[in-house]
């Protein structure tokens, strides 16, 4: 059959990868590639000669902002790797009432706007907001604060875990850990030396999918953060400031320093795919068509 | 115990804990510790999930009825909030078509056609889910903006907001499509070409209908994310009201200028726009769901 394919069928295979490409060159190739030629054309020695002059604001902000970015990314992501994981074994081991309460509200944050995001946090935690007044009295606060950053992008990020690792707890099933439990393991030496080791590639896959979501928020952010400059500016926010006020080889420069960190997250994403996994985590348990999707985010929920 | 160790599908482990348990005199360490496992642990987890999500989405929808139900109707039916909800629900349907179309096809290409460098378009694809969208949206800019090298100005119109919308949805087009068309059993199609069926036949009787439940998956995942987008709009959008401002923008610019009920108000109506739109997808889905035949 293959080897009689009509002229016709071939042409429209071809027209079909010209169009794809052509789209894809368009909406996605190019605009990245001119990252990269921007920083390097017009903006890259600028930036970098502001960089060297330690004194230099733009130096400084932009130090301050890179330690903020990867010191909010240190809290965030362990606080939602965690949630994560025993958010995914109460679905996936535990009838409880409001399951499928627990099971809707987790995909919530990504029909949220991240716009709403910072709005909602304000509401609740900013002067004004409900828990305002105690936080204020107690000299706690929240907004215009590194709390609030770490709240937000908390927020935006917390379904990733839970979803890369259900469908790995669903697939292997409890036989092992009933094995361990019968052999008197108690639930902490039961998840440790049992359950831990079967997750691992989802739960790395999700916590880079989490790391990627935090390093990359903005929208929640300006609103949180309040974008005081070497206080509360986080990588993205610092870019977009400098857009603002016209500093455009800076911006560039920051634009790319931080899409190299995403090509870094793309390759441990593809590192930490199920699909391309340790073969031996494959063999053993299988992959589920759900595994091998790059964005293991489930709709049936929505 | 042995009775239930067959079970391994999905919908049978859900409530099969381990349940009996032979019987032993726990340490105290060892009662903490199962105290913990059963009850604090999920506890910590239910507190943290609701003062982070919960708790301020229930502010929201409070905040939004703060000058009552009128209140509310009139801070969404103020002229520029009404724009840009509409703008917003009808961009965000454009690019959702447009990009499950566009979706199909890549993932078509990822899966059916070989070409050297094949691997390029594969790892290109996910490029717009983690690239930060204030990146995404200078760059854009820079391409489709006064300094176009294509001389196509697209910033401050309606067309800048759809590209930047069609950047940020399309891996969620081409990642749901993508596993389920690898997966698909050719012989259905193998077996329609030989019984006289051409190519378009085929792909509309027997590839689509297995496909339409997956494209519709990432459509809603790519119009969820479309209806909230901020971060890739502000800058090439140019946030011209009546014109280019979205529902963020325009929750932003609220919130900036200290109406924060209006703010709250127009965000409430945008959650409820988005879960509508999805809840009918999700119907439609349903119905296209085929029973899994097995042979």
């Amino acid at each position: 059959m293959t080897r009689g394919r009509p002229a016709r069928a071939r042409l429209g295979r071809y027209g079909l990868r010209t169009a794809v490409l052509g789209y894809l060159a368009l909406l996605v190739v190019v605009p990245v590639g001119a990252i990269a030629y921007r920083a390097f054309a017009s903006g890259f020695v600028a930036a970098w000669r502001n960089l060297a002059n330690p004194s230099g604001a733009t130096s400084a902000g932009f130090f301050h902002a890179l330690t903020l970015t990867l010191i909010v990314a240190l809290i965030a992501v362990p606080l939602n790797a965690v949630f994560g994981v025993i958010a995914a074994l109460l679905l996936a081991r535990r009838r409880f009432p409001g399951a499928a309460l627990l099971d809707a509200a987790i995909d919530l944050p990504i029909a949220v706007s991240p716009v709403v995001v910072g709005l909602a946090l304000v509401l609740v935690y900013g002067r004004t907001g409900w828990f305002g007044g105690w936080l204020t009295g107690h000299g706690i606060q929240i907004i215009f604060s590194i709390p609030g950053i770490v709240m937000a992008s908390a927020f935006v990020s917390i379904p990733y875990v839970a979803r890369s690792v259900l469908p790995v707890l669903q697939e292997i099933g409890t036989e092992q850990e009933q094995a361990a439990a019968t052999l008197g393991a108690g639930p902490w030496q039961t998840f440790w030396r049992v359950t831990l080791p079967a997750i691992r590639w989802g739960l790395a896959y999700g916590i880079t999918l989490t790391t990627a979501r935090v390093l990359g928020e903005f929208g929640a952010l300006s609103i949180v953060a309040g974008d005081v400059v070497g206080h509360t500016q986080t990588m993205t926010l610092y870019v977009g400031y400098l857009f603002e006020q016209s500093d455009t080889s800076g911006a560039d420069f920051g634009a790319f320093i931080l899409a190299l960190i995403t090509v870094l997250v793309l390759a441990l994403l593809s590192i930490s795919k199920p699909e391309k996994g340790s073969p031996s985590w494959r063999s053993r348990f299988g992959a589920s068509r759900r595994d091998s999707a790059m964005l293991p985010l489930s709709t049936t929920s929505l | 115990m042995s009775t239930t160790l067959g079970a391994s599908a999905p919908s049978s482990t859900t409530g099969s804990a381990p349940e009996a348990r032979p019987e032993q005199t726990l340490g105290p360490a060892r009662r903490i510790g199962r105290a913990a496992a059963g009850f604090v642990a999920p506890g910590t987890a239910m507190i943290y999930f609701s003062l982070l999500v919960l708790i301020p989405i229930a502010a929201v929808a409070s905040n939004a009825f703060g000058g009552g139900w009128s209140g509310f109707w009139g801070s969404v039916r103020n002229p520029e909030s009404w724009a840009a909800l509409k703008l917003t629900l009808i961009s965000a349907l454009i690019v959702v078509v447009a990009n499950t179309i566009a979706g199909t096809a890549i993932a078509w290409v990822l899966v059916r056609d070989r070409f050297p460098g094949k691997w390029v378009i594969a790892s290109v694809v996910d490029l717009p889910f983690a690239l930060p969208t204030v990146v995404a949206g200078l760059t854009l800019l820079s391409l489709y903006g006064p300094d176009s090298p294509f001389h196509l100005n697209a910033s401050g119109t309606r067309l800048g907001v759809w590209i930047a919308l069609a950047f940020v949805t399309l891996p969620f087009s081409v990642r749901a499509v993508q596993p389920v068309l690898a997966e698909l059993d050719r012989d259905a199609e193998e077996a329609a070409a030989s019984l006289g069926a051409n190519s378009a036949t085929v792909l509309r009787r027997i590839v689509l209908p297995s496909l339409a439940p997956a494209m519709l998956s990432g459509a809603m995942l790519a119009f969820a994310r479309a209806m909230g987008e901020f971060g890739s709009l502000v800058f090439i959008s140019g946030d011209k009201p009546f014109s280019t401002e979205v529902a963020s923008l325009r929750i932003f610019n609220l919130y900036e200028s200290g109406e924060t009920t209006s703010a709250a108000a127009v965000s409430l109506a945008l959650l409820l726009i988005s879960l509508a739109v999805l809840l009918v997808f999700g119907a439609i889905r349903r119905r296209l769901t085929r029973p899994e035949v097995t042979l």
